[in-house]
C-alpha cells in the first residue's frame, strides 16, 4: 500500500525531512540534557498496546545514551536528504520517519512486548527501504535475505521474552528484574538474545546479510541502519544480559561474546578490504566495529562475575563510547559515500577515482571519517579503541588460565582487525577519492548539495570533538555504568585525559593534539624560513614511463592500482585461508587475440560452513516431506498413531514428575 | 624545580633526537659500507643531502592535491610527537604522562597512513605498490607489537612508557625469558616498521623490491627532505624505544640533576652505537625476503609475543 | 607510586632462577627456530646451537645444585651433539647431494601456531599435576619447558617430509629429555648415559635407512615410501 502512495508524495520530500530533522534534533538535545542533568529512571504506563495490558515506556541513562546516538545520526541523515538524491526517494519517504520512531520505541521500551514490537517494526520499515529498487535482482535478493533474518530474529526474541517473564505473566522489565533467571533458563535466554539481537547487530556467524542489505538501501537509510540500528540491537543485548538477567550470572557467559566479537572483528575487517564498492566496504567495517563492542561487553561480563567492578566499568564504558563514536563516524562515511554515488553516478570502486578534485568538501569529510575508522589519534575512533585495548590488556587479572589464554588470543585478533581496518580505510579513500578518475563520469562528478555538505561537516566536527574530549562523554554514561556493573569511571574520565587505573596516566587527547599541532606549526615555520618557496607542476614522474596517449586525457585507468590490486597481498595471505579466496588466470594460446582473464573468487566462511549446509538440509527435509505425500494409507495411519503415542508418553512423564 | 628539570630534559631530548637522527642513518650506512669492504660516505652526508633538498623547489604532478602537499608535514609531525614521548636519557620529562605505548602505536599508524594516502594521490602504479605493501606489512606488525605491549602491561601494570622504563631501571624485574622473547619480537617488528633489510631495501628502486621508496617516488625538493628526515627520525625512535624497554640502565631518574643527564646521554649514545652496529651487521648478513614471506616473518614475531605472555602467566603466579 | 588499583605489579625471584629460566627459554626458542627454517644446513646449525644452549643450561644447573656430573653432561652435549653430530650431518648432506630446501607437510605458520598451542598445553598439564608433588617452583616450570621442547621435536618429525630433518627433530626431542633430567635435583648420570646411547643407536639405524632409501629412490623424500605397499629394505 505504501508503495502505491509512494510516487504521489514527490513534493513532500523537503517538508517531511525537515520536520524529521527538527524533531530528531530536539530529541538529541533533550537526551543530552537528560544525561547532563543526571535523570533518575522513570517509567510511564500507557493504556494502548497489548490488549488488556497496555505498554510501559521507561527511560534511564542507558536508554538516553543510545537515544542521543540515534537522534544525532537521524538528524544528520534527515538534513542530508532534504534535497532528493536519485529516484528512490519517493519509495522510501513513507518509511523513513516510522523507522526512526520504531528505533526510538525499542530504546524507551520498559516491557517485553514494546521491545519486540519496536524491534520488528524497525526491521520491517528498513526492509521496505532496502527494497527501494525492486527492479534490480541484487536488491531483491538482499531484501529477501534481510526479511529471512528479521523473521529469525523475531523467532528468537519472542521466546526470550517469554522465558524472561516471571510465572505471573507480567512482561514489564521491573518484574523481570525481580525474578532474575538461573540455570538452563538463563542459558537459553543468553543464546536467544545473542542469536536474535546479535544477528541484527551483525555478529558472526549471522552477519552475512549486512554487506548485502546495507548497501542496497539509499545512503541516508544505510547510514541509519549501520550507525543506529546495529547499536539498537546491541542495546537490546546489553539490556537483557546486563540488566534483566541480574548481576549474578556465571563467568562463562563472556566466552560466546568474546569469541563472536573476535571473529566478527577479523572477518569484518578482512571483508572490508575485499569488497568491490564503497558501501559494502563500510557495511563490512560495521561488522568489525560491532565485534569490538562485543569484546568490550564480554570482558565487562567476566570482570563483573569476578567482582572486579573497576575493570568491568572500564570495559563497558569503552564499549558504550565506541558505540557512540562508531555511530557518528559511520553515518558520516555513509553520507560521504552517498554523495559520491550521487555525484559520480556509481558506488563501484573500479569506476570512481580522483573525486578529490571535483568534490573537495566531501573528500575532506570522508578523510576525517576514514581516519576515525582506522583509529588514528586524536580522533574519536582511537579514544574508544584505546579504552577497549586497555580493558583487554587488564583482563588476565580475572583469573583462570583458560580465560587468560582466550583473552590473549582475542587481544592478538583485535590488533589484527585494527591493522586491517587501517588498510581498508586507506584503500577506500585512496581508490575512490584520490588518484586519477577511472571513467569520464567520475571525472565529471558534482559536489554534494548544500544540505548534504552541512550534514557531513557537522558530523566531521562532532567526530573531532568526541575524539578530543572522550572523558566528558564517558562521564555521561556514568549512572548506567554504576547500575549495570556497580563500578564507575568518574575518577578516571577527566576533562583532559581518560585513564585505565586510578592515579595513573592514560590517554590525554588534547595533549596529543596540542603536541601534533605544535610540531605542524614548527615544521611549517622552519620550512618557510630555510627552504625555498614555490613549486613547479609537471607530468607525474612515474619512474620515467612515457606520457599517456592523447585519447586518454586522464591517463590509462589500467595503470592505476584498483581496489582489487590494493588488497591482493591480503587476499593471498589471509584471504586464502579465511575467505577461501582464489585467483584464476585464464591465459589464451599464442596468436589468439582474445584477452587473458583474471577471476577472483571469495566466499564468506559463514556461507560455506553454516548457510550452505543449512540450505542442503532444508532441501533434504523438503524432499523427505515431499515423499511423505505419497505414503500408503497404512503408513499414514501409522504415522498418526506413533505421534499420538508419543504425545501420551510425554503427558505421562510430565504427570509422573 | 622538578618542573624546570622536566622541561629542560624534554627540550634537550627533542634537540638531540632531531640532530642525531640523520647522523645515525649515516653511521649505519658507513658501517655497512666498511663491512662490505667499501670506503663509504661520511657520517654527515645525510645532513648535507637533507639541506640540499631543502634548497630545491619541488616538482608536483599535475593532478597532485592538498593531500600530497600536506602529507610530509603531517607525517613528520606525527613521528616527532612519537619521538617526544619515548624517553632516551632521562625519565620524567614533561610529556611523561602523555607517553603511552598504545598512543605511540597510534601515532606511528597516523604517519604511515598519511604517507600511504599521499602515495595513492597521484595515481601511479608505483604509489599503489608501495601503499598496498606497506599497509599489508602493518596488518601483521600490529598484532606482534600489541603482544609485546601485552607482556609489558602484565609486567608493569600499566602501558605508560615512562612508568615501565622506571620500573625496569630499578632492576626489580630481573632477567626474564619473557623479556628475551619480547626483545626478539620487537626487533622483528622494528625492522619491518623502519623498512630495513630483510623486509625492505632502502636503497633499491626496483619495482619488485620497493616498499617505502615506492611510496615516496613522486616526491622531490623540500617535501622529500621532510619525508627522509621523518624516516630517519623513525629509525632513531625505534632504536631508542628498544634501548628504553630492554636496556634501561644508565637513564637519569626523574628529578635528577645535570650530572645524571650527562651520564644518561653517554649511556644512550653508547646503546645507540651498539644497536646501530648490530643493525648494520644484520643488514649485511641477511638477504631481503620475498614480499610474501614478510607476513610469515611477522606472524612468527606475533607467536613469540604470545609465548612471552603465556610464560608470564605461568611464572608470576597468575595461574 | 604507581596505581595499585586494577593491576598489581609482579614479584620476581633470585638470579639463579632467572638465568636457568632464561637458558631453558633459549632452548625452547631454538626449537621454534627449527620449525621456521627452510634450508637443511640452517636446520643442522640451529640444532648445534640448541645443543650448546643445553650444555650451558646443564653447566649452570651443575653450579647451582653443586653436582659435578652435570658438568660432564654439559661436556658430552658440547662434544657429541654440538660438534660431532652436526659435522657428520653436514658431511652426509654434502655426500648424498641432498636437495637443500626442506619440504613441509604443513605450512610454516600453522606448524608454529600449533607449537605455541603445545607449549600452552604442556604448561596446563604439568603445573597442576606437579602441585601435589610439592616440588620447587623452579623444577616444575623447567619441567613444563622441557615437555614443550619434547612436543615440539615430535611436531617437527611429523610435519617434515625429509628424513634428515626428521632425524634432527628426533634429536631435539632428546634434547628436551636431557633438559628435563638436568632440571630435576638428584637425577643420576646413568639415566643420561643410557639416553645418549639410545640416540647413538637410533642414529646408526637412521644412517642405514638414509643410504637404503637413497639407493632405492635417489631421494630422501619419505612420502615415496607411502607409494609402496610394503617396504623391502
Amino acid at each position: 500500500m505504501a508503495f502505491a502512495i509512494g510516487p504521489h508524495v514527490k513534493g513532500l520530500g523537503f517538508p517531511i525531512h525537515a520536520v524529521t530533522a527538527a524533531i530528531c534534533g530536539c530529541g538529541a538535545l533533550i537526551a543530552l540534557g537528560c544525561l547532563l542533568a543526571g535523570l533518575s529512571p522513570a517509567t510511564l504506563a500507557l493504556p494502548f498496546g497489548l490488549p488488556g495490558v497496555g505498554m510501559t515506556l521507561g527511560i534511564d541513562t542507558l536508554s538516553a545514551f543510545f537515544l542521543l546516538l540515534l537522534f544525532t545520526s537521524a538528524t544528520a541523515c534527515a538534513v542530508y536528504s532534504l534535497h532528493p538524491h536519485g529516484t528512490e526517494q519517493a519509495r522510501t519517504l513513507p518509511f523513513f520517519p516510522p523507522f526512526i520512531g520504531a528505533m526510538a520505541l525499542t530504546l524507551i521500551a520498559a516491557d517485553g512486548w514494546s521491545l519486540v514490537f519496536g524491534f520488528e517494526l524497525m526491521s520491517l520499515a528498513s526492509w521496505a527501504m532496502v527494497l527501494a529498487r525492486p527492479d534490480e535482482a541484487e536488491s531483491r535478493d538482499a531484501a529477501l535475505l534481510y526479511l529471512g533474518m528479521a523473521a529469525f530474529g523475531a523467532a528468537c526474541l519472542i521466546p526470550m521474552i517469554g522465558l524472561l517473564a516471571p510465572a505471573a505473566g507480567d512482561l514489564r522489565f521491573a518484574a523481570m528484574r525481580a525474578a532474575a533467571p538461573g540455570g538452563w533458563r538463563a542459558t537459553a535466554i543468553l543464546a536467544l538474545v545473542l542469536l536474535g539481537a546479535g544477528s541484527k547487530a551483525g555478529l558472526v556467524p549471522l552477519h552475512v546479510w549486512l554487506p548485502l542489505a546495507h548497501p542496497a538501501a539509499p545512503s541516508h537509510v544505510s547510514a541509519l541502519m549501520s550507525g543506529a540500528m546495529t547499536k539498537v540491537a546491541l542495546y537490546v543485548i546489553i539490556r537483557v544480559v546486563f540488566d534483566l538477567c541480574g548481576p549474578a550470572q556465571p563467568m562463562w557467559w563472556a566466552v560466546p561474546l568474546l569469541a563472536a566479537g573476535a571473529a566478527s572483528a577479523v572477518l569484518g575487517a578482512l571483508r572490508a578490504n575485499t569488497e568491490p564498492d564503497t558501501k559494502s566496504v563500510l557495511a563490512a567495517s560495521t561488522i568489525e566495529h560491532v565485534g569490538f563492542i562485543a569484546i568490550g561487553l564480554g570482558i565487562a561480563l567476566a570482570a563483573r562475575a569476578a567482582d572486579l567492578s573497576s575493570l568491568a566499568a572500564l570495559a563497558l564504558g569503552g564499549a558504550l563510547l565506541h558505540a557512540l563514536n562508531h555511530g557518528v563516524f559511520k553515518t558520516l562515511l555513509f553520507l560521504g559515500a552517498g554523495a559520491a554515488q550521487t555525484g559520480a553516478g556509481t558506488r563501484l570502486l573500479s569506476r570512481l577515482g580522483g573525486l578529490i578534485h571535483p568534490m573537495p568538501v566531501t573528500t575532506a569529510c570522508v578523510l576525517v571519517g576514514a581516519a576515525a575508522l582506522a583509529a588514528l589519534p586524536p580522533l574519536s575512533g582511537f579514544a574508544s579503541e584505546w579504552l577497549l585495548f586497555q580493558s583487554v590488556l587488564a583482563a588476565p587479572r580475572i583469573g583462570g588460565l583458560g580465560l587468560q589464554v582466550l583473552v590473549t588470543i582475542v587481544a592478538a585478533l583485535m590488533a589484527l582487525a585494527a591493522g586491517l581496518a587501517a588498510a581498508a580505510a586507506v584503500r577506500l579513500v585512496g581508490v575512490a577519492f584520490l588518484g586519477r578518475p577511472r571513467t569520464p563520469r567520475a571525472a565529471a562528478a558534482e559536489e554534494a548539495d548544500r544540505p548534504a555538505r552541512i550534514a557531513m561537516i557537522g558530523l566531521a566536527i562532532l567526530t573531532l570533538l568526541l575524539g578530543l574530549f572522550p572523558g566528558p562523554v564517558l562521564s555521561l554514561a556514568e549512572p548506567a555504568l554504576r547500575r549495570l556493573v556497580s563500578g564507575g569511571m568518574a575518577d578516571r574520565a577527566g576533562l583532559l585525559a581518560i585513564a585505565a587505573q586510578d592515579d595513573s596516566a592514560g590517554y590525554a587527547a588534547p595533549g596529543i593534539a596540542l603536541l601534533l599541532g605544535l610540531f605542524v606549526a614548527a615544521t611549517i615555520w622552519i620550512v618557510r624560513r630555510h627552504a625555498v618557496a614555490g613549486e613547479l607542476r609537471g607530468p607525474a614522474w612515474d619512474c620515467g614511463f612515457a606520457a599517456p596517449p592523447a585519447w586518454l586525457p586522464f591517463g590509462d585507468p589500467a595503470t592505476q592500482y584498483s581496489g582489487a590490486s590494493f588488497s591482493e597481498p591480503l587476499r593471498r595471505t589471509l584471504g586464502a585461508s579465511i575467505l577461501a579466496a582464489r585467483e584464476d588466470v585464464g591465459f589464451v594460446r599464442p596468436g589468439d587475440p582474445a584477452p587473458a582473464r583474471l577471476t577472483v573468487q571469495a566466499r564468506d566462511p559463514a556461507f560455506t560452513f553454516l548457510f550452505d549446509p543449512l540450505a542442503a538440509a532444508r532441501e533434504k527435509l523438503s524432499g523427505f516431506a515431499d515423499r511423505m505425500q505419497f505414503l500408503t494409507i497404512r503408513r499414514t495411519l501409522s504415522v498418526m498413531f506413533i505421534a499420538l503415542v508419543l504425545f501420551l508418553i510425554i503427558v505421562a512423564w510430565l504427570e509422573a514428575t | 624545580m622538578i618542573l624546570l628539570g622536566a622541561v629542560l630534559t624534554q627540550i634537550l631530548h627533542l634537540a638531540l633526537m632531531f640532530v642525531l637522527a640523520p647522523v645515525v642513518v649515516g653511521l649505519i650506512r658507513l658501517i655497512k659500507a666498511r663491512l662490505l669492504g667499501r670506503q663509504g660516505p661520511p657520517v654527515l652526508q645525510v645532513w648535507r643531502d637533507l639541506l640540499r633538498l631543502l634548497r630545491k623547489q619541488p616538482v608536483l604532478a599535475e593532478n597532485a592535491s592538498f593531500v600530497f602537499t600536506a602529507a610530509p608535514v603531517a607525517g613528520l609531525a606525527a613521528i616527532a610527537a612519537a619521538a617526544a614521548l619515548v624517553p632516551s636519557f632521562a625519565l620524567g620529562m614533561v610529556t611523561a604522562s602523555l607517553s603511552d605505548l598504545i598512543v605511540l602505536a597510534g601515532l606511528l599508524a597516523l604517519a604511515r597512513c598519511t604517507l600511504a594516502l599521499a602515495a595513492m594521490d597521484v595515481g601511479t602504479s608505483f604509489g599503489g605498490i608501495g601503499a598496498s605493501r606497506e599497509m599489508t606489512f602493518a596488518v601483521f606488525a600490529e598484532p606482534a607489537l600489541l603482544m609485546v605491549f601485552f607482556t609489558f602491561a602484565l609486567l608493569a601494570g600499566s602501558t605508560n612508557l615512562d612508568l615501565i622504563a622506571e620500573l625496569l631501571r630499578e632492576g626489580t624485574l630481573g632477567v626474564r625469558v619473557s623479556l628475551g622473547l619480547a626483545l626478539l619480537a620487537t626487533t622483528a617488528v622494528a625492522i619491518a616498521e623502519t623498512g630495513r633489510i630483510p623486509v625492505d631495501n632502502p636503497a633499491s628502486h626496483l619495482e619488485l623490491t620497493m616498499v617505502h621508496e615506492a611510496m615516496i617516488l613522486e616526491y622531490s625538493g623540500r617535501h622529500l627532505a621532510l619525508i627522509e628526515f621523518a624516516a630517519a627520525l623513525k629509525l632513531l625512535l625505534w632504536l631508542t624505544l628498544i634501548a628504553a624497554l630492554f636496556f634501561p640502565f644508565g637513564a637519569a631518574a626523574p628529578g635528577a640533576g645535570p650530572l645524571a643527564w650527562a651520564g644518561g646521554i653517554a649511556a644512550w649514545i653508547a646503546k645507540l652505537l651498539v644497536l646501530a652496529g648490530a643493525l648494520a651487521w644484520l643488514e649485511t648478513s641477511l638477504a631481503k625476503m620475498r614480499i610474501f614471506r614478510v607476513p610469515e616473518y611477522l606472524a612468527v614475531a606475533l607467536l613469540l609475543g604470545v609465548l612471552a605472555a603465556v610464560f608470564l602467566f605461568v611464572s608470576t603466579g597468575f595461574v | 607510586m604507581h596505581g595499585e588499583g586494577t593491576m598489581p605489579a609482579l614479584a620476581f625471584g633470585a638470579l639463579s632462577y632467572d638465568v636457568a629460566h632464561l637458558l631453558d627459554g633459549a632452548v625452547l626458542t631454538l626449537s621454534f627456530a627449527l620449525l621456521y627454517q627452510r634450508r637443511i644446513t640452517a636446520v643442522i646449525n640451529i640444532y648445534a646451537l640448541q645443543a650448546l644452549m643445553l650444555a650451558a643450561a646443564a653447566a649452570w644447573q651443575g653450579w647451582v645444585q653443586d653436582a659435578w656430573h652435570l658438568y660432564l653432561t654439559a661436556a658430552i652435549a658440547v662434544a657429541a651433539k654440538g660438534l660431532i653430530i652436526p659435522i657428520a650431518l653436514h658431511r652426509i648432506v654434502r655426500r648424498l647431494e641432498i636437495h637443500r630446501s626442506v619440504e613441509t607437510a604443513l605450512g610454516i605458520f600453522p606448524s608454529m601456531a600449533i607449537g605455541v598451542g603445545l607449549v600452552a598445553l604442556s604448561i596446563m598439564v604439568v603445573l597442576p599435576t606437579t602441585l601435589q608433588a610439592q616440588a620447587q617452583t623452579l623444577t616444575r616450570e623447567d619441567l613444563a619447558l622441557a615437555l614443550s621442547v619434547v612436543l615440539l621435536g615430535l611436531l617437527m618429525m611429523i610435519t617434515r617430509n625429509n628424513a634428515l630433518t626428521q632425524v634432527v627433530g628426533f634429536m631435539s626431542l632428546e634434547n628436551g629429555l636431557i633438559l628435563a633430567a638436568v632440571g630435576a635435583v638428584g637425577m643420576p648420570l646413568i639415566v643420561e648415559l643410557s639416553v645418549a646411547f639410545l640416540v647413538l643407536v637410533a642414529f646408526i639405524v637412521f644412517g642405514v635407512f638414509f643410504f637404503r632409501i637413497r639407493d632405492r629412490f635417489d631421494s630422501l623424500d619419505v612420502s615415496h615410501l607411502d607409494a609402496l605397499g610394503e617396504t623391502r629394505l
